[in-house]
């Protein structure tokens, strides 16, 4: 047999019919007066049981610098690892010599939400975010371009660690 | 016409007005009392939206459905189709009609109106619309004429899912109706009478008047036959959802599947009614004598006490349906004929015979004292069906018959 499975305790013969369907209907009485475990969504998002992991990938955030500008250095490395291939990067090179992105573009629609863009870039700069209220009106709307990404403001994920599997 | 009939048909149609609305208003909004107590049982809030803690959510259902697009399928018995809902929900409706839901209410007057003449009333009117003296035996022919919308729709939707729903219903309405008369009987021998005003009149002699104590049995037969004459759970099986999709009303969108729905909802508030009329009492205040005095205050008091009566029986609907599995059609069909049948005539005999021992040899006349000694003579009775019969006849999971199986030991890592 393999790992765990799970025997039913059935009741064998004492049971009856009737009587079992008093004890479940009493168990079922209990239940009306039980706590709700309903979250009421729209009005509270997270109770004291339940929050949102930080680990959640959701849409993503290009952080920027002090000075305001996108961290991306347009190395290429996230459209590379991408495996849903969803990230458009035209890089661009100024006087000074310093790289930067021309057109950075994911398309939220083909994203797998693996968070790999997040895990190999070397600048912390792309992000998978901690956010999932993504409804438009239009489908072109769901392709997020450098400008928008740079003006989330959600949270960004945690990814998990290796080193601390169970995040503590 | 006189002025005294014209008085009783404009009482007879304020009734009917009254007694219509009071029907469907309950049954709205026991559609939401359905869905709040499912949530209730499963730990969920249930429907909070529409209104103040939801209270405006029939509303809000009946106007979507009023709404909605009606697909009449085009391989369909037009005809049959359209006539279908419209049968159900007339049968599920006219019962209600003949039920006295209070007690008598004084009502004297005497007006002129415009173009219309005199009216008089003189005297107490009963709380029913239609004091009919077939009493009973109409609603089992009413509820009858019921299954001939469902198995019409079945038939008409021509969708091979709908007609095996329709003709299921029509089976196992056929079953349990004879079970369900089969109950009834030993409230004619008791009572002497079909009609419910007497029914009621005589369950009112003393704490131990209520039917439900002499004629336990009986009364068990009729509520779980009442189950699966208005197909809830566990006897929904013209609409098994895993089986049949919807069953008899696949094929029906819109207001005409709100009419099937109005229709269960309201042969289950029939047999809720029926019961507590039957067996409980009906309008009865239970240890009180003030009850049968007459009067204005009375009348509010007893439709009150019917009330709660009959919503205690919608909450047992609710109730079960939210507790237990649905049968298979073969235990369905095995409960009905091979349990329910023999018991209920079985019971019939002892009722009959137990009457006899009572009101011969014995010589007691007194209602009250008869019903006790009839109670003490149901005890064996109850014992016999619910700790021996029962004993064994369970439903049995795959893994009852062996042995549990020994734990295994753990694979070794």
């Amino acid at each position: 047999m393999a790992i765990g499975v799970k025997v039913m305790q059935r009741p064998g013969n004492e049971a009856s019919y009737v009587r079992a369907t008093l004890t479940g209907m009493a168990l079922t009485f209990r239940h009306l007066f039980r706590r709700k475990i309903t979250m009421q969504y729209p009005e509270e998002k997270s109770t004291e049981t339940w929050t949102i992991s930080p680990r959640w990938r959701g849409t993503h955030r290009m952080l920027t610098d002090e000075q305001g500008r996108s961290k991306c250095v347009a190395c290429g490395l996230c459209p590379q690892v991408c495996p849903a291939n969803c990230i458009k990067l035209v890089p661009g090179e100024d006087e000074e010599g310093n790289r930067y992105p021309l057109i950075y573009e994911i398309d939220e629609f083909r994203c797998v939400f693996c968070g790999y863009c997040q895990e190999v870039c070397p600048e912390e700069a792309i992000h998978v975010g901690v956010h999932y209220e993504n409804a438009e009106y239009e489908r072109g709307r769901f392709v997020y371009d450098l400008e928008r990404l740079s003006a989330q403001t959600h949270p960004v994920s945690s990814l998990w660690d290796p080193m601390d599997p169970k995040g503590e | 016409m006189t002025p005294e009939m014209k008085g009783f048909m404009l009482v007879s149609v304020v009734k009917l007005a009254l007694v219509f609305t009071f029907v469907m208003i309950l049954v709205a909004y026991s559609t939401l009392l359905e869905r709040w107590i499912a949530a209730w049982i499963q730990d969920r809030i249930g429907p909070n939206r529409a209104g103040p803690k939801g209270l405006l959510q029939p509303i809000a259902d009946g106007l979507k459905n009023l709404l909605k697009e009606e697909v009449i399928p085009s391989g369909s018995n037009k005809v049959f189709f359209v006539i279908a809902p419209a049968i159900s929900l007339m049968a599920a409706l006219l019962i209600p009609l003949t039920i006295p839901w209070a007690a008598p209410m004084p009502l004297d007057f005497d007006l002129t109106l415009p173009l219309l003449g005199r009216f008089v009333h003189r005297g107490a009117t009963p709380a029913t619309v239609a004091v009919l003296p077939i009493g009973f035996l109409f609603v089992l022919a009413i509820s009858s004429v019921g299954v001939y919308g469902i198995a019409l729709g079945g038939w008409a939707s021509n969708n091979k899912y709908s007609l095996l729903g329709g003709i299921r219903a029509t089976a196992q309405m056929v079953s349990y109706e004879v079970a369900m008369g089969l109950s009834l009987i030993p409230v004619l021998l008791l009572v002497g009478n079909v009609s419910f005003p007497q029914i009621v009149q005589a369950q009112q002699q003393g704490p131990l008047g209520w039917l439900v104590l002499p004629l336990a049995l009986s009364a068990f037969i009729f509520l779980v036959s009442g189950f699966a004459e208005s197909n809830r759970v566990p006897f929904d099986l013209p609409e098994a959802e895993s089986e049949l999709v919807a069953g008899y009303h696949t094929e029906y969108s819109a207001m005409k599947f709100s009419a099937f729905m109005i229709a269960e909802f309201a042969s289950m508030v029939t047999i809720s009614m029926m019961f507590v009329t039957l067996f409980l009492g009906g309008w009865d205040i239970p240890f009180t004598h003030w009850d049968e005095a007459g009067g204005m205050r009375l009348f509010w008091a007893t439709a009150v006490v019917f009330f709660v009566k009959t919503l205690f029986f919608l909450f047992l609907f609710m109730w079960v349906r939210w507790t237990l599995p649905r049968f298979r059609y073969d235990q369905l069909m095995a409960l009905g004929w091979k349990v329910f049948i023999p018991m209920g005539l079985a019971y019939v005999m002892f009722i009959a015979v137990g009457l006899w021992v009572v009101e011969g040899p014995l010589g007691v006349t007194s209602p009250a004292a008869r019903s006790g000694l009839l109670f003490l003579l149901n005890l064996p009775v109850l014992v016999f069906v619910f700790r021996i019969l029962d004993r064994g006849r369970l439903i049995r999971g795959s893994s009852t018959h062996r042995p549990p199986a020994a734990p295994r030991p753990a694979r070794a890592a």
